[in-house]
């Protein structure tokens, strides 16, 4: 069979597996809608967050990205697996204790304030939609590239999808088909990489192979630095020392960023109790580890391969796989000295190849030779990976809607049957929202992803570690935390990002941090700001303080649905 | 607060200090601030302080979170704030 019929033929088959478990598990009131029914085993829970957390970026780019970074790489790695110990630690069993729906919910209540709730609303709006936007836009590629469907008509079939099991399943819904999801992209992930692995070092699994000898007996990270450098690259494995404080503060960014998301918070509500709660972070972390250990070896393997089998190769003589990712404008070459051979080196003057960063993931096992099903299986993957996390955000922007801003601010009298119903309307409404703008993406979105980390590490993380673990603290300290934290990190991106008219310059950036970093200054100076503020006014009202006594012990965990609210 | 409670709350700080310290170690410092000097080392066909970066802090990171967990349902136990 062809690589095209394998990839019809997996794609379709998960899909239908994805469409058969919505339907299975729809969800028949607002507690099965927000947070499955508060009733899900913590292994299961934890392949669904695992699934949640890893994107169309995780699953497709952030490999290809590595491979073109080396070391400094790393602060993917460690930023987007490290606030999962925070989460697990800090986070997830206090709040489950609390036992409600949503981030606003905690935030509204521990700081016994309406506009704290609404603070927290917005954020926890404007960090999912600008996520969910990507995620519609990694579907539309995938299905353009391997079903030779325009790029609309893929984000369409993705809209459709996600629509039909988002709406009907609401959390119950979501979290079993990411079970299923969390199953197909990591199997599509690892499956090419251990035999990539085979072939070039006899050792199958991959986090041992990419440091080991290859064939020649040499081993392959070595390899690797020397054919970089002679090409005037920078060598693999070295540190740019100049580029050491940034990478602390992305590192840092990404990690508080990630245990202040609400879409990956929200997820430690659908486990029974609080010994759940804790232990479904690690297995969620353990889930993710898979890939995030796996990727680092496909970007060395990936690397290397492209060097071999392209520099210094005739033009006339590439392989199959150059010609077709040609066609896409993703991968190309140009003979500047005529001498029909390419020349891939770091001079851009003399550099002949230009290779997409986002193809590597895709293109890995075609430039391996692996059999064709293998490539449909990635394919099915990067699909299972996108959707997964579409339908997670929705479902965080569809709850912010109808239980933050409806039943909580604007109509409380709202009855369980009215807010489900206005549940499944806005998560309609999202998922179309969200598809028209991943049709026709605003070159800004590509841009906000840092401002989604530096909000939530700015915003959120404080607010909840300081509700939790200081009792003193009150509104005014959070709400001035927050609000300050939020202004000093958007500024900051917007000013330093010419993609969003910001007139700064790299040269001009504070101790060398990028926007992307910035956020853990922001949260620092949210701390900062909250503790000074909480010292000169009035401390919190009695039942806030034994409220946050109440969720420092497990016992007595309520289920979600178990208080009237 | 009872002073069973307090106990128990002082050794769940206690407990995130130092586990959030070797966290910070693995990753902060191991996979960027000293990554270069540890680089000199080699663990099979890595440098030391790259391992780090790009496996070692992951490794890491998963068996802290379980360690966690063994820890405090001992103590919830122990001070007989458990879920039944």
């Amino acid at each position: 069979m062809s690589t095209q019929t394998w990839t019809y033929l997996l794609v379709g088959l998960t899909f239908l597996v994805y469409i058969i478990i919505a339907i299975v598990a729809r969800a028949g009131s607002t507690k099965e809608f927000y947070v499955a029914g508060g009733g899900v085993n913590p292994i299961a829970n934890g392949m669904a967050t695992a699934a949640d957390w890893m994107s169309a970026a995780s699953f497709l780019s952030m490999a290809g990205l590595i491979a073109f970074m080396g070391f400094s790489g790393g602060q993917y790695l460690m930023g987007w697996t490290g606030g999962y110990v925070l989460l697990a630690l800090l986070l997830a069993p206090y709040l489950r204790k609390f036992g409600k729906f949503t981030v606003p919910d905690f935030i509204g209540e521990r700081y016994y304030s309406k506009n704290a709730r609404l603070v927290a609303l917005i954020c926890a709006l404007f960090v999912s939609f600008t996520y969910v936007v990507g995620q519609m836009k990694g579907v539309g590629v995938a299905f353009a590239r391997f079903l030779n469907v325009p790029f609309d008509t893929g984000v369409l079939i993705g809209i459709g999808i996600v629509f039909f099991y988002a709406v009907l399943g609401g959390m119950k819904g979501i979290t079993y088909t990411q079970v299923a999801q969390f199953c197909v992209l990591i199997f599509a992930f690892t499956v090419p990489a251990i035999f990539i692995s085979l072939q070039m070092t006899g050792n199958p699994i991959p986090q041992i192979g990419f440091g080991s000898k290859g064939t020649d007996g040499v081993y392959l990270l070595e390899k690797l630095n020397l054919l970089s450098t002679d090409l005037g690259f920078d060598s693999y494995t070295n540190i740019d020392r100049g580029n050491l404080v940034n990478m602390f503060f992305i590192t840092g960014a990404l990690m508080f960023g990630t245990a202040g998301l609400p879409h990956v918070i929200v997820r430690f509500f659908t486990v029974p109790r609080v010994k759940d709660a804790r232990i479904s972070a690690g297995w969620a972390l353990l889930f993710i580890a898979i890939l995030y250990t796996t990727a680092p070896a496909v970007a060395v393997f990936a690397r290397t391969n492209i060097i071999n089998t392209l520099s210094d190769k005739p033009y006339s003589q590439v392989p199959e796989w150059f010609t077709n990712w040609e066609k896409t404008g993703l991968l190309s070459f140009e003979d500047k000295n005529n001498d029909g051979t390419i020349q891939y080196v770091a001079d851009a003057q003399l550099n002949e190849l230009t290779v997409d960063r986002d193809i590597i993931v895709l293109a890995n096992p075609e430039i391996a030779n692996l059999p064709p099903w293998v490539i449909g299986l990635v394919v099915a993957g990067g699909l299972a990976a996108a959707l997964s996390t579409a339908a997670g955000l929705l479902l965080v922007i569809s709850t912010s809607i109808s239980h933050d801003l409806l039943k909580n601010y604007l109509r409380p009298d709202i009855s369980e049957k009215g807010e489900l119903y206005a549940a499944r309307v806005a998560i309609a409404v999202a998922v179309v929202a969200a598809g028209l703008a991943g049709l026709n993406p605003p070159g800004f979105v590509a841009q906000v992803v840092a401002l989604a980390f530096g909000l939530a590490a700015s915003s959120f993380f404080p607010a909840i570690i300081l509700g939790i673990f200081d009792k003193r603290m009150n509104q005014q300290g959070a709400i001035s935390g927050m609000i300050i934290g939020i202004i000093f990190t958007t500024t900051y991106i917007i000013y330093f990002k010419p993609q969003l008219g910001g007139p700064g310059l790299p040269e001009n950036f504070w101790w060398g941090i990028s926007p992307e970093g910035i956020g853990t200054l922001g949260m620092i100076i949210n701390f900062v700001v909250a503790l000074l503020v909480s010292r000169f006014t009035s401390p919190p009202p009695p039942e806030v303080v034994a409220l946050t006594e109440r969720i420092r012990t497990p016992r007595g965990a309520d289920s979600p649905s178990g208080q009237t609210h | 607060m009872s002073k069973n409670k307090n106990t128990y709350w002082k050794t769940n700080l206690k407990y995130l200090a130092i586990l959030l310290t070797i966290w910070f170690i693995v990753s902060f410092l191991f996979g960027i601030v000293l990554a270069e000097y540890l680089n000199q080392f080699m663990l099979g066909g890595f440098p030391l302080g790259f391992w780090f970066a790009h496996q070692g802090s992951i490794y890491a990171f998963v068996i802290l979170i379980f360690v966690y967990v063994y820890l405090m349902n001992k103590l919830d136990k122990k001070y007989d704030v458990d879920e039944i």
